[in-house]
Order: C-alpha cells, then structure tokens, then sequence
C-alpha cells in the first residue's frame, strides 16, 4: 500500500514526542487536583502554572492574562459571550467579520437570537476586512470586534494591527481568533493591539483538550462556566492538567521554531501552487497570494466536485480536506468563499491541503503524481464539464 | 460513511458518457446545489436499450447514477418510470441520511429523460422545466435560490444576513 501524505494539518496533526512524554507523568504519578492543598496538588499546580508562562511568553502577555480552556471553541465562545454579556449595558453591537469560523459565526448568531445586534463586516476577494470598513462600522453601542488572525479555508491573515490601532482610538474592545495562527506564524498581543485572543494547543502539536483565552489586564468579562473558582473564577472546571502540561512544553517548542517552520512549509505549499496548473487547467487559487499561512493551499478545481475528488486522494493515501457542500454534514457550502465572492459551483470544486513538519518534499510530488488523473477521470464524466469545453469551442 | 457497493459504483461507474441524437435527455440539479445529472437513453420498441449518463456531484451522486443506468438498461419504458429513489438508495445497501436527496436526482434525471422521449414522440417541443433544487433536510422540492427550505422552514444557504 502507498504510504500516507497526511495533508490536513489544519483539521488535526500529531503531537511532538517531547510533548507526549512530558504529559504521561501527569497521568499516571502527577494526576492531583490542582486546587487540592496536598502535596500532590501542590505538584500539579506548579506544573499548571508553568504551563500558564510558556503559552503567556509565546504571545508576548503577563502570566495572569492567560485563562486555561477546552478549545479553541471555548476559548471564542467564552470571548464573545462574555464580553457581550459583561458589558451590555454599555451598548449591545457585535462586529466580526463574514469569514469567521463557525464558533464565532454561530455564537454571534446565538447572541443575536438573544437581543444582541451584529453585524457581519465584508470580505474582498482574498477574504480580507478591509480597516477602513471597520472604522465606519463601529458606533457608540459597539462593544466588541471580533476578526481571525488567520483563516484555514483559505489561508488569508487578516490585518489585525491595523485594525487594532482603529479599536484602540475608539475605545472598543478588539478579540481575535488566533487559532490556527499561534505557533506557526509570530503572533504578539502588544503588536496586534488586541485585547482578547484565542489560541489552541492542537495547532502547534499540542494535545487536543487543550486551549486559552488571552484576556488583557482589566478587561471585565463574566465566566461561561459557573462552579468552581479555578482560573480566577472565570472557568469553573477541574483543570486537564496533562493537556495544560503538553500545551505548554508545545508552546515552548514553537516559540524556537516558529522562523523554521515557516519557511519550511512555505517552500512545500509554493511548489505545489507552483505546479499544479502546469498539469492541472482550469484552477483557482484562493485567498491572499501572498499574505497567507505558511504550508496551506486552497485550490478550487472548475467542473467536478471536492468530495469525489477527496475519495479518490484518500484512496491513494492521502489526505486534505475540502469546502464543498457534500463534505459538510450541514450540505451547506462554505460560507467564507460565498463572502469572497467566489460563485458556489466553483466553491463545489474546492480542496485545501494543509502541510505540517511530518511532510516532506515527496509528499509534494505524490499529490502531483496522484491528482491530475483523478481530476482527468471526474471532468470526463462531468456534464458541467462538457457544457463549458463545447461555450470554449 | 459509504457501503462497499457504493464505493464500487464510484469507483466503477457503469455507462458513464453521453449519446449523440439519444431519443431521451433528462437534466436535474446544478452545480451550485452541488449536483448535476445528466441522462441519455436510446429507446427501440418501448424498450431501453442503451443508457448513458454524465455526473457533477460527490461519491454518492456518481454511485446513485451508475446504479439507477444499471436498473433502467434493457427495461420497459414502464419499468423503468417505477424505479423509485428509494429503490436505489436500497439497491445501494443504503446511503448516509444527508445523502438521500442524491437518490431523488437520479430517479428524477431518468424520469426527465423518459418523458423527454415521450414528449419529442408526441411531437411537442420539450419544454425544460424549471431548475429543481432539494432540501438536504426534508427532501422537499425548493426554489434553487430560496433561503429557506419551503418544507421544513431550514435555512439552506449560509450566507451572511448583512450584506455590505
């Protein structure tokens, strides 16, 4: 059987071994309640607390400004909900981009459902917000921005400075889903001029069960969890010491490495844009061409279908993920390339590859190997197909 | 998520392709819902004799195709206007719930073709009908740019509610 090209890092990846290792312990010997008073609380504790400094110096914050969550799903949730909650009095407006993962997306739906008003800030093209539209979007009832970092459909990074420096003149508290973005690309809370962020241990080969929310130093904001007093009150809940414990080991690693890692996946993604419409016609590149995640390729493949094609690939071994509706248990198509204007017939025909470090340059030469003759083999039965050779004609 | 038949029918699909001057065409979907069938059948003395069809769609449109030109191959024009979505779908040994509507549009794109040849025996023009799209949900026939599925009251596209 032909080996696996695992190209859907954005989806999940493997922890590192140094991760893994420095986890067991806290399963097996160090397993105390943090809160216990004991000495193996006591254990625990320490070992949580210094998990807290590595995530907090990865992204340039102060220790007590990092809240320990479940993921990154809490981690949104937690800043949406409950910065709108906490600070209703003052105004009851929402902005977040129309682009957002869908623990945004959803919660901002949720809150409007509630009585909150929210409004959904246009894309271009590449999927990115343009500043001077959130400048005149924002009113005195704005209580909160909310814009990614960077989005994994399609690999833009968003201009979260920029923005940041407009929330700062106007006093409006700025969150930003920095999930697939920490770890990988530098990421600085004073540089963005954000007060809130969100970020994931499973991004940087860290656990899964494992995340945070950056709250910046008197930020009020009220608890999504009640019941406990852990993380200052503000997430009840026993904490996942060993997750904790490889997200920090995890943030540490990708501190170092982060300028490496860049430029190694760089090297892997632009070779196959670079490619892939040698042997491939009809293709769109989505997202920024240039302001991107490193390793991340998103391709729409005109007249045949993402699903299908994703078949195919796993057949052979390799694995990526796709935007099309069929792949959706919601049969919906990706609400981030409708935003960018992409027509959902095209949006069908989407694949996303997302390199992480276990891929090598070989991998590159098996997807281009492996996937021209199955695009071949789906447009020669594809009646969409036919219609636009013959128009061509 | 799919049974080994299924994967078989995509992987091999029967009678893929299309037949110039057939004496039926029926088309439904469109690549916007994610779907497009199209089929082509030549008829001698009421019976199928040949059947072709091209697809745009996921795993399950290809297999349903494929199996729905199996059953209709060497049938009666009355036969095959019996073969029902559900009669794929079993044929099929199944498909994902949220797969089902795929079934609807290959019975429906055979129908299509069948009354197509009925339609051009009688000599009326074929009219095409409407684009037909189908909630995933309920199944329900909708409007192909409706919002909200006629049926079960769902929202069928995730587009923001705030354009600029």
């Amino acid at each position: 059987m032909a080996s696996v090209v695992y190209a859907d890092h954005v989806a999940a990846m493997p922890v590192y071994p140094q991760v893994f290792e420095a986890m067991v312990p806290y399963f097996k010997e160090y397993y105390g309640n943090p809160s216990s008073i004991h000495e193996d609380g006591e254990k625990a504790r320490e070992a949580l607390e210094e998990a807290r400094g590595k995530v907090a110096r990865l992204i340039g914050a102060q220790e007590e400004e990092i809240i320990f969550t479940s993921c990154g799903t809490e981690s949104n949730n937690l800043a949406l909900k409950g910065i709108s909650l906490a600070h209703q009095s003052k105004g009851k407006e929402i902005l977040i981009s129309s682009v957002e993962h869908f623990s945004i997306m959803h919660c901002a739906n949720a809150l409007e459902k509630a009585g909150f008003h929210v409004t959904r800030l246009p894309v271009d093209e590449y999927g990115m917000v343009d500043p001077a539209v959130v400048e005149r979007a924002i009113t005195p009832q704005t209580i909160l921005v909310s814009v990614m970092h960077s989005n994994p459909e399609v690999g833009t990074l968003e201009p979260i400075a920029e923005i940041g420096k407009i929330t700062r003149a106007k006093k409006v508290l700025f969150h930003t889903d920095a999930i697939d973005s920490v770890g990988n690309i530098p990421v600085q809370v004073n540089e963005l001029n954000v007060d809130l962020l969100s970020l994931a241990a499973s991004t940087f080969y860290g656990p899964k069960g494992a995340a945070a929310l950056y709250i910046r130093k008197g930020v009020k904001i009220q608890p999504l969890l009640d019941g406990g007093i852990q993380e200052r009150g503000l997430r009840a809940g026993t904490e996942n010491v060993p997750a904790i414990v490889g997200m920090g080991v995890a943030a540490e690693l990708a501190q170092k490495e982060i300028p490496r890692k860049m430029s190694y996946l760089k090297e892997l993604s632009d070779r196959l844009v670079r490619e892939l419409p040698k042997k491939i016609p009809y293709l769109r590149f989505l997202g920024h061409p240039t302001r991107r995640l490193p390793g991340n390729v998103s391709v729409a493949v005109e007249y045949i279908e993402g699903e299908a094609m994703l078949l195919f690939m796993d057949m052979e071994g390799i694995r990526i993920s796709s935007g099309s509706a069929c792949i959706s248990r919601s049969l919906k198509v990706s609400h981030v390339m409708l935003a960018m204007g992409v027509d959902a017939a095209t949006a069908q025909g989407s694949l996303l590859f997302s390199f992480g470090m276990q891929n090598k340059p070989e991998d590159v030469d098996r997807i281009l190997e492996v996937l021209p003759p199955i695009v071949e083999r789906l447009r020669n039965m594809s009646p969409v197909y036919r219609k636009a050779m013959a128009k061509k004609a | 998520m799919y049974s080994q038949t299924v994967m078989d029918h995509f992987k091999n699909p029967r009678n893929v392709g299309v037949i110039e001057g057939a004496d039926g065409v029926g088309e439904v979907g469109n690549p916007v819902c994610g779907d497009m069938m199209t089929f082509y059948i030549k008829v001698k003395n009421n019976v199928i004799e040949d059947v072709k069809f091209q697809t745009f769609g996921c795993g399950a449109a290809i297999a349903v195709s494929s199996m729905v030109s199996e059953m209709a191959m060497g049938k009666t024009l009355e036969e095959a206007s019996q073969i029902t979505n559900k009669k794929v779908a079993e044929a099929l040994e199944g498909l994902p719930k949220q797969k089902l509507h795929c079934s609807n549009l290959g019975a429906d794109a055979l129908h299509k073709a069948i009354e197509d040849y009925r339609m051009k025996k009688e000599g009326t023009t074929y009219k095409p009908a409407p684009k037909k799209c189908y909630c995933p949900f309920c199944e329900v026939e909708t409007p192909a740019d409706s919002e909200i599925c006629t049926g079960c009251g769902k929202e069928l596209l995730d587009e923001p509610k705030h354009a600029h």
